[in-house]
């Protein structure tokens, strides 16, 4: 469609304003996504900035207007998975992915799709959590889609067509994409999943341009590698720890964070003894050479499948009375950590939500294991569940009151022993849980002082979320619940201010951006993405 | 074709196959499909395989070509077995529905006119589309419970308040472990009954007639959850010994199939 066509099509239902010509010719310079803060009309990655903070400067809805925020649009979603999008906005038009590994443009101001991308997925892909995906990410006007059946693709953004499509792995054996890419610099960095299927985990980045990789960071590493002598025989081969979740950037130390998932077989870690590096981590890596500068260990030999996939959290703190540049992680395990993001020191971890399976952390982060905690024929019941205190959706820094937010979730489960068995695109989980009889799990939006973990607030929840947070300018938080609504609470006291009932429950991440002129806040609800401004 | 090959090749191996071997079968169970639907086959991230009929398997043709094929759009994955391997999980899939086989001694004719009549118990339970909403429905209840649980409901209803936190599910859309609710409106009206829904701003409860009444929670003075509470009176006093064995022999016969 050119763009005098698309013109004519947007001025009909504006008969009042004068048409608006969409500019369909998006360039996100790496500039630009290095100084998001100075364009907070846009949202030019996934997090909103390379950071991590997804805090949005946007300030037209805040504390004293919220009451009157209602739906402008909605874009409806014609696949029944579980819709977990953070949109990307650039001038005017969200990009939005949708399940399987589908991908949408969409008019800001109405919701209108501008083109859409449709990708054929084999029926054999195996994805052990529902085929998703979080998000895409946009260099120049080139988006970037990773897919359940494992290849990364580049899409032209002004219609949605294949620029390039590379291979990144085997989907027949359980590779898959889940994750929004990163682009940093001149590179395309993509996480893989597929932890419950007994990959070796990796990180990968491929030349924006031609799709050609770049480098790849193993996360268990083979024979000779550091690290290779936490897995005990060949269990590393099928060791897992997978980077399902996009990590965040540090432009001055030049330096990628990201998580790693569990080690395989999840419950069972009989035939891989060790501490199963570099599992459940984080990961410092030079995006230019892949190569690892340092990491961080949460869960050693991990066996409650407590994946430490989260967005990390880049903060400048006072912690302990000395100045740090440092990265906070509210981690599935039930603790929050602060690491020297330089060094990867640790220096302080404290639970955020209820945990029965450590006496604490010792001086250097590693956890002091209770007894009888591990998964059992008999089932072994453990705070948190192996869902864990929060997951893969997002936390939120606000820069305004100098707070981490986290939608936490408080739900025990029994973990059971299973028997392993590695057979290629087969499961490889070896256990299983159950929920606790009569014991009904609940959530909370927490919010954490950035350099101590203490709790300043909580607002309840009813059941476990899963949804991230978006904290603004306008001094809100925004989240959202199982049970369908999309709420806004004051970021100073957590008292609610304003509540949307969307009818599905939230499995994604909130944004916020301008279209023309107006901010509005948006979010993806059971298959719907929504709209809301005033 | 896919189900025709499948029942073709089960035939094959129950030729060579007298007996399936159920512990091999409970083993592959724990290795591929625990994770999803539980240890205890009662559901989790998947469905709920410990009842008697499993919708989309209704019969080993079915079962056996879900175990190998998957189904296409959800999160079954296909999933590599010999052919003794399939024998052996589908067995052990198939037994987790069984009711124990436990003897029953009173009359289901007489128990139904104690349900009806002296035991009261339709005004709460519903039976094919017809009596109450307060308690669980009990169309094939005999099917899903055997008769030792069912004796002990009635004894002591509050041994075992059935709620589905047990087998683990990502998004609960129904709470449905019938939680007694009390609360006070703000200008001071009192409800009490069995929770029907609840979100982080309002709860719906139903009470005792069957009404439904809905609260927005900032308008609530007072919300107490009656945790461990049923409101189903014990029968241990109200029926004799016999007359519990009637019941029971009732509620056994209940097996959706009227």
């Amino acid at each position: 469609m050119n763009l005098r066509a698309l013109a004519a099509l947007t001025a009909v239902p504006f008969i009042a304003c004068p048409p608006l010509v969409v500019p369909l010719a998006a360039q996100v310079t790496t500039e630009r996504i290095l100084h998001a803060d100075h364009e907070p009309g846009n949202w030019l990655t996934y997090s909103g900035n390379y950071q991590g903070h997804r805090y949005s400067l946007l300030d037209q809805i805040n504390t004293s207007n919220v009451a009157r925020m209602k739906p402008v649009w909605m874009y409806q979603i014609n696949d029944l998975g579980q819709f977990e999008t953070t949109p990307l906005v650039v001038d005017g038009i969200l990009y939005i992915s949708e399940p399987p590994s589908n991908a949408t443009a969409l008019d800001a101001r109405t919701g209108r799709p501008l083109w859409m991308y449709r990708r054929p997925i084999p029926p054999d892909v195996r994805v052990c959590c529902g085929q998703v995906n979080r998000g895409l990410a946009i260099s120049g006007d080139t988006l970037y889609l990773g897919t359940v059946d494992a290849h990364l693709i580049a899409l032209d953004a002004r219609t949605g067509h294949v620029r390039w499509d590379a291979v990144v792995a085997d989907y027949r054996i359980g590779h898959a994409i889940t994750a929004a890419p990163l682009v940093v610099k001149e590179k395309v960095i993509v996480g893989i999943s597929g932890g419950e299927y007994g990959i070796r985990g990796f990180l990968d980045a491929y030349d924006a341009e031609t799709g050609r990789r770049a480098w790849r960071f193993w996360t268990v590493p083979g024979p000779g590698e550091p690290g290779h002598a936490t897995w005990a025989g060949d269990s590393w081969k099928t060791g897992g720890a997978p980077t399902w979740v996009t990590g965040s950037y540090d432009p001055f130390l030049n330096l990628l964070y990201w998580g790693t998932g569990n080690p395989g077989p999840d419950y069972n870690g009989g035939p891989r003894q060790g501490d199963n590096l570099f599992a459940n981590s984080i990961l410092a890596i030079d995006p230019d050479t892949g190569k690892l500068r340092w990491h961080f260990q949460f869960t050693p030999h991990d066996v409650h499948d407590w994946d430490a996939n989260h967005v990390p959290v880049l903060v400048d703190a006072t912690v302990r009375g000395r100045a740090r540049k440092a990265v906070a992680v509210a981690n599935r395990n039930s603790f929050y950590y602060v690491l020297d993001r330089v060094t990867g020191e640790f220096l302080l971890g404290t639970p955020f939500a209820k945990q029965t399976w450590a006496k604490g952390l010792n001086d250097r982060g590693r956890p002091v294991l209770l007894e009888g905690k591990s998964p059992s024929l008999e089932g072994t019941m453990v705070y948190p569940g192996l869902h864990g205190g929060t997951n893969w959706f997002s936390p939120s820094y606000s820069t305004q009151t100098g707070l981490f937010y986290v939608a936490a979730r408080e739900e025990a489960t029994s973990f059971y022993l299973g028997v392993p068995e590695y057979y290629p695109s087969n499961f490889f989980s070896a256990g299983g849980f159950r929920g606790i009889h009569g014991l009904e799990p609940w959530g909370a939006v927490r919010a954490l002082e950035i350099a101590t973990g203490k709790q300043v607030w909580e607002f309840p929840l009813h059941s476990p979320p899963w949804s991230g947070l978006l904290t603004t300018a306008g001094g809100m938080v925004f989240g959202g619940a199982n049970e369908g609504h999309f709420f806004a609470l004051n970021a100073a006291n957590g008292k609610p201010l304003w509540r949307f009932p969307t009818g599905g429950p939230i499995q994604s991440n909130p944004v916020s951006f301008l279209s023309n002129g107006k901010q509005l806040i948006s979010v993806a609800a059971g298959h719907a993405l929504f709209a809301f401004g005033q | 074709m896919r189900t025709l090959a499948i029942l073709l090749w089960l035939v094959l191996a129950s030729a060579t196959q007298a007996q399936p071997d159920f512990d091999a079968g409970q083993k592959l169970f724990q290795t591929h499909c625990t994770v999803c639907h539980g240890p205890r086959g009662d559901g989790g991230k998947g469905t709920n395989l410990a009842q008697p009929r499993l919708p989309r398997a209704v019969d080993d043709a079915a079962l056996a070509s879900i175990i190998i094929f998957g189904i296409p759009g959800t999160e079954m994955p296909q999933t590599r077995m010999t052919q003794q391997q399939l024998v052996n999980v589908m067995a052990f899939v198939r037994s987790l529905g069984a009711v124990p086989a436990e003897p029953v001694h009173g009359s289901a004719q007489r128990g139904e006119q104690i349900y009806r009549g002296k035991g009261n118990c339709a005004p709460c339970h519903a039976i094919q589309g017809r009596g109450g909403t307060l308690g669980p429905e009990l169309t094939d209840i005999g099917m899903r419970r055997g008769p030792g649980y069912l004796r002990e409901s009635l004894i002591d209803p509050e041994a075992a308040i059935p709620d589905n936190f047990t087998s683990y599910t990502k998004v609960t859309t129904l709470p449905a472990n019938f939680l007694q609710v009390r609360v006070m409106t703000a200008d001071g009206r009192r409800y009490t009954g069995a929770r029907v829904n609840e979100d982080a701003f309002s709860i719906q409860i139903r009470d005792t007639a069957g009404h439904v009444e809905s609260f927005f929670k900032e308008e609530l003075q007072e919300l107490h959850k009656d945790w461990g509470k049923s409101p189903m009176p014990s029968y241990r006093e109200l029926l004799s010994a016999a007359e519990l064995d009637d019941v029971v022999a009732y509620l056994a016969s209940l097996r959706g199939d009227r």
